[in-house]
């Protein structure tokens, strides 16, 4: 199978809201940043690849403007999916496997939720008929999952806490983040529920942002990267959408797309995962087996900035980005869409 | 003159709206006339033997086309399999009060089905308690003709 | 209570998402520059090429753009469609034209309805001119301008100016 690596990944400062930028003018210096960082102009790419939404950004089509971030003349090759860009980067990378002409590709996100209620926005992801007439906010959605973690006797409130905690004192670290700190977790669990269990602290940040990386094959990811990450796995699978046909202590999907990325039982340094509430980083260390060697969130997860639309290509870029720098040999990278962890992709990236 | 991103850029009010007439199709139709006409919720038995409730098109194990023919009745009680309280209700949520949103598994049903409780406080919420519903008025078809559950007693 | 009705074969769902909506800046900068009066495009660097409204970053190239160009507000048509649908809440009597302005010295096209003109006389290469509200009801909007009408001159050739325009492209 072709040989297909990351060797670049930019993204803007996670900020709780973009006050001077649209989407296009966003994602146009994290695009120029990735591609000076490698001494690659945009005629260097050959397929392109976003993921955004339509009903984040407010109109129809909003992709297509984007597009003007990117120089495309001569017309490029170019796709986009209406969700997370992790999605996008997957189409690249099988695009990548298929055709030998593609050596370099570039997959971006972007989103601005800060302009709506992301918390009602995200309800249009249920089912038109039964659910999102009710306006089950994404909040309250994330609660019913954390409520049959705490029943089953799988977790409490304080590992929760503890979760967000970890994320925070990780951030620290990161130049980008919006938010980092080390709270004390009694002091977290005194402040009120917004939907219960959940606090303020279990939930992510409403930021605005945009993030870009760069694939590229074998030989030609040698010469533009002195350590690339090789996607040695990467998969995704999809749970069924209705909350109550699924056991929300698991999230099978991530399992199975684990299993089949071969990030089971497997040793890895690091683990990004995309874990918009806190229960649900619970979750997933279970279904992906991740063990107490490996550093979580080393960026500082989704709890230091939820650049939606872009958080989970932001898992695989942070992912890489330190492979890239000789800081992990070995790392796990996950990303998820639709409520309570329905769908999730795994990927496996390694350093030579 | 320079063209610069020093100034905050403008801002405005911008609604999105679509009117969405959704088709049904018979089986999601006939729930909801169920509800609609005779305050009788339905559940949907698939090959297996099992009833899921709210009810579905595909078999999930076989894959097959399921058919009106198959709905049964479930309910009108069911037990909370999950829950969580909202102390400040949203825009377009069933109530205006501070309410539970509950996974609700209806009497006969072996799936559960998004709806809101109206316990009044959430010291009247636990899982495995007993509901059940609140039937509006007036009822057009739809999920919303059940405005609520509330506490079996 | 619910009498003997049609079984349902449909649900009515309707969404309103409200957005406090920013504009980014290459269009803040034309809606500021517009409330004066002014129009504004941006320039490339790479090929020379304006563009209204302004953007940050070249179209074509990426570059970023930061000359600022200010453009008369006569131009050309570029090509037109005659409108025979009235929309929810149109004030014009149908058919009208709206038409793709390219305005002296620019090297994109606005979009702009034309009046004073009968439909049959709308032709590409027309020459037009702006008629703007009353200054004291300019806001951040093109709608100061209420459309485009023919000035009585000759025509342009707009397909060599067309042509001069893709010449410019970055290739």
């Amino acid at each position: 199978m072709r040989e297909v690596a990351i060797i670049a990944f930019g993204q803007t400062p996670n900020r709780r809201k973009e006050l001077h930028r649209n989407d296009a003018e966003m994602v146009a210096p994290v695009v120029a940043e990735v591609l000076k960082g490698v001494g690659l102009s945009r005629r260097d790419v050959d397929f392109t690849c976003s993921g955004s939404s339509d009903f984040l950004a407010g109109y129809s089509f909003s992709w297509v403007m984007a597009i003007d971030a990117l120089g495309a003349w001569p017309p490029i090759q170019e796709s986009h999916v209406e969700g997370e860009a992790a999605w996008a980067l997957y189409e690249a990378w099988v695009k990548m496997l298929c055709q030998e002409e593609i050596e370099v590709a570039l997959v971006y996100g972007f989103g601005r939720q800060s302009m709506s209620s992301p918390r009602e926005v995200m309800v249009l992801m249920n089912d038109p008929y039964l659910e999102t007439p009710l306006w089950p906010d994404t909040i309250s959605q994330a609660a019913l999952q954390a409520r049959a973690l705490l029943d089953a006797g799988l977790c409490t409130e304080r590992d929760f806490a503890e979760i967000a905690v970890r994320n925070l004192r990780h951030a620290e670290s990161n130049p980008l983040a919006q938010l980092s700190g080390r709270p004390d977790p009694d002091a977290l669990l005194e402040t009120p529920t917004i939907a219960s269990p959940l606090r303020k602290h279990d939930c992510p940040p409403i930021t605005d942002g945009a993030c870009a990386v760069l694939l590229a094959a074998g030989d030609r990811a040698r010469e533009l990267c002195n350590r690339p990450a090789w996607i040695r796995g990467l998969a995704h699978r999809i749970d069924v959408q209705a909350l109550g046909r699924r056991d929300l202590t698991h999230s099978h999907s991530a399992r199975l797309a684990a299993e089949a990325a071969g990030a089971i039982g497997t040793r890895v340094d690091i683990a990004e995962l995309h874990a918009p509430f806190t229960p649900q980083d619970w979750i997933l260390q279970r279904e992906l087996e991740i063990t107490e060697g490996t550093v979580i969130n080393p960026s500082g997860g989704i709890h230091q900035g939820n650049p939606m639309m872009g958080a989970g290509l932001v898992r695989f870029g942070e992912v890489a980005a330190r492979i890239i720098r000789g800081e992990a040999d070995r790392g796990v990278a996950h990303a998820t869409q639709g409520p309570c962890l329905q769908q999730n992709m795994v990927g496996v990236l390694e350093g030579e | 003159m320079e063209l610069n991103d020093h100034e905050e850029a403008l801002r405005g009010d911008h609604v999105l709206q679509y009117p969405y007439r959704r088709a049904t199709g018979p089986i999601l139709g006939r729930f909801f006339t169920e509800i609609r006409d005779h305050g009788r919720l339905l559940g949907m038995k698939t090959a297996a033997g099992k009833v899921l409730c709210p009810p579905v098109e595909v078999d999930p194990d076989t894959l097959e086309d399921l058919s009106v023919d198959d709905l049964v009745e479930v309910g009108p009680a069911g037990c909370v399999t999950s829950w969580t309280w909202l102390r400040e209700p949203r825009p377009g949520n069933p109530l205006e009060r501070p309410f539970a949103w509950a996974l609700i598994r209806l009497d006969g049903a072996d799936s559960a089905l998004l709806h809101a409780v109206d316990a009044g406080s959430e010291s009247a919420m636990r899982t495995g308690m007993r509901v059940v519903p609140r039937f509006c008025d007036e009822r057009s078809g739809g999920i919303r003709d059940i405005a609520c559950f509330v506490p079996e007693d | 209570m619910a009498d003997a009705q049609k079984p349902v074969t449909y649900i009515k769902t309707p969404i309103a998402i409200h957005y406090d909506y920013s504009i980014g800046t290459g269009s803040s900068t034309f809606m500021r520059a517009i409330r004066e009066g002014r129009i504004l495009g941006s320039r490339c660097p790479d090929t020379g090429k304006v563009y209204v409204p302004p953007r940050l970053s070249s179209v074509e190239t990426a570059s970023p753009m930061s000359e600022l160009v200010e453009l008369p507000d006569r131009g050309v048509v570029y090509t037109y469609c005659i409108v025979n649908i009235k929309f929810y809440d149109q004030v014009l009597e149908i058919p009208y034209a709206y038409a793709y302005i390219v305005l002296d010295g620019a090297d994109s096209a606005i979009m702009h309805l034309i009046q004073e003109c009968s439909v049959e006389e709308m032709r590409p290469g027309m020459r037009v001119q702006a008629v703007w509200k009353d200054p004291s009801e300019w806001t951040e909007s093109l709608e100061n301008i209420r459309y485009f009408k023919p000035t009585g001159e000759a025509d342009l050739p707009i397909d060599t100016i067309m042509n001069q325009i893709r010449k410019k492209s970055y290739a």
